[in-house]
């Protein structure tokens, strides 16, 4: 597996390292529970299928970068930077 | 038809021509008392042992494929019970238990084969802590024995024992540890429940579950609705997917483990050994071929095949502890699915829907839990209560802090 990283070009796998859903939002402030940090913390879709998720460029430019990846076939849909994502 | 060396001599005298299907290929009747999802080693193992314990014979095993397809026939046979945790030592010791008495119970030869398995340990530390896991072995009830370089040195001679960065200075043996032959494991559990009147129906994939405020009342299959006021989900690697169709998020994450095996070769090793500096363990089948692994590739997948940096850092381990080993070369290698948990132990659990219940997140560790799995998930659906043994592996524990973490790693499923 390759992965485009948005300011290297494509690059091995072995280049990366992977954090996982980056649909998971840690709870503000205001919404903080239990139950909220429960789901934070350890439940995930753990789709078959599309998943967006983090993947960092641990040996490249080390940016976080947000991969769509297909988890039946590995296929790449895109990779963009993640922090205005995170930022938005 | 009983298995026994009379039936084997009778057979063997009509030149093998009278041996029948093992159990029924049956279809499925609108109602039943269980539903079991998933014809893997567990749900054989739970629907035998419902059956057998509990009394109960009105059940349907259900599986979209064929019955060993899926990760009962990807492991790497091991069995042990070496494990540190009070919620995972008795669990794991009940269970080789259950596997030295299988296949007496179950009338079928698994080849369970207690060969032992040796985690090295390489520094003064590692050898504390394995030191640390033996007694909690030994304190409840299973064997260990702690081995220093020369007892090593005995078992394995060929193993590299003055490695530049790894040295071996010993090991943790569970004698009574091994492999089993685990397609027989699938076929026997198979076999032993369709002799309770089990109905094992294949080619059945699970579409939907019918829920009200009540409870469950069935599913929806591939090949019509089925109804049950008691669902069992045993369907480790797709746990998520099923869990959905109840409109519930699990402490879980699917990803691909790689598995591999060598050409055929003569007698080489005679135990299984696990390298204490890398994620790399061996032992060599029946058949003659090494049967060895490693690590998961660490990203979610649901594709049953890996790549390849995961395949080069399992051959760099093995070479680092076996030398030898670069001569031999790999036959085949294959992928299959594993229920990673938050905290890399199992759930044996009920779920929030009154009459579904959960067997799943056995990470990589799945096939040696089997018998006590379906043992203890039997008790739970037969009884409405928890087996003792499996009380630890509750879905809330993530919730409550409980959590069962073996290697203290925190919630990261690619580093259990």
């Amino acid at each position: 597996m390759r992965l485009p990283c948005p300011h290297c070009g494509t690059r091995d796998v072995q280049e990366f390292t992977y954090l996982g859903d980056a649909n998971v939002k840690r709870p503000g402030a205001d919404e903080m529970s239990e139950a909220a940090m429960t789901r934070y913390v350890y439940e995930r879709d753990n789709p078959a299928g599309r998943q967006r998720e983090y993947w960092h460029h641990s040996s490249g430019c080390h940016a976080w970068i947000v991969v769509t990846r297909d988890t039946r076939t590995h296929r790449i849909e895109s990779a963009e930077p993640a922090k205005p994502l995170v930022q938005s | 038809m009983r298995y026994s060396i009379f039936t084997l001599a009778a057979q063997t005298l009509r030149g093998h021509r009278g041996w029948k299907p093992v159990w029924r290929d049956a279809n499925p009747r609108p109602e039943y008392d269980v539903i079991i999802v998933g014809g893997g080693g567990h749900g054989l193992a739970t629907a035998y042992y419902l059956a057998s314990q509990h009394g109960l014979s009105n059940i349907v095993v259900l599986e979209k494929g064929h019955i060993g397809s899926g990760n009962v026939g990807r492991n790497t046979t091991i069995i042990r019970s070496n494990y540190l945790l009070p919620g995972n030592t008795p669990f794991y010791e009940l269970s080789m238990k259950l596997w030295e008495g299988l296949e007496q119970d179950i009338n079928y030869n698994a080849m369970v084969s207690q060969r032992g398995v040796l985690n090295l340990y390489h520094s003064d530390a590692q050898r504390d802590a394995y030191a640390r896991r033996g007694n909690a072995m030994r304190l409840a009830g299973a064997d260990a024995e702690l081995l220093d370089r020369e007892q090593v040195r005995a078992m394995l001679p060929f193993l590299d024992y003055d490695n530049a960065r790894f040295p071996i200075q010993g090991g943790l043996l569970q004698k009574r540890g091994g492999s089993v032959r685990h397609d027989a494991v699938a076929w026997g559990y198979a076999r032993a429940a369709d002799r309770c009147g089990v109905d094992i129906v294949q080619n059945c994939e699970v579409t939907g579950l019918t829920i009200d405020a009540d409870g469950i009342h069935g599913v929806e299959t591939s090949r019509g609705p089925i109804r049950a006021r008691k669902v069992a989900l045993a369907v480790a690697g797709s746990s998520s997917r099923l869990a959905a169709m109840a409109g519930l998020r699990l402490p879980i994450e699917s990803h691909v483990l790689q598995a591999f095996v060598s050409e055929g070769l003569k007698p080489l090793i005679d135990t299984v050994v696990t390298f204490g500096a890398g994620h790399f363990y061996v032992s060599q089948s029946d058949k003659g071929g090494l049967v060895f692994g490693g690590d998961i590739d660490g990203y979610n997948s649901y594709a049953q095949r890996g790549n390849l940096p995961v395949i080069e850092d399992v051959m760099e381990s093995g070479m680092a502890l076996w030398p030898g080993l670069g001569r031999i070369r790999v036959l085949r290698h294959w992928g299959g699915i594993m229920d990673m948990s938050m905290d890399g132990s199992p759930i044996i659990d009920h779920t929030p829907v009154h009459g579904l219940y959960l067997n799943a997140g056995w990470c990589y560790g799945g096939f040696k839990a089997t018998p006590a799995s379906g043992w203890c998930f039997a008790h739970l659906i037969a009884r409405d209560q928890s087996h003792p043994v499996a009380a630890a592996y509750r879905l809330d524990r993530f919730a409550t802090g409980h959590v069962i973490d073996e290697k203290g790693a925190g919630a990261q499923p690619n580093l259990h």
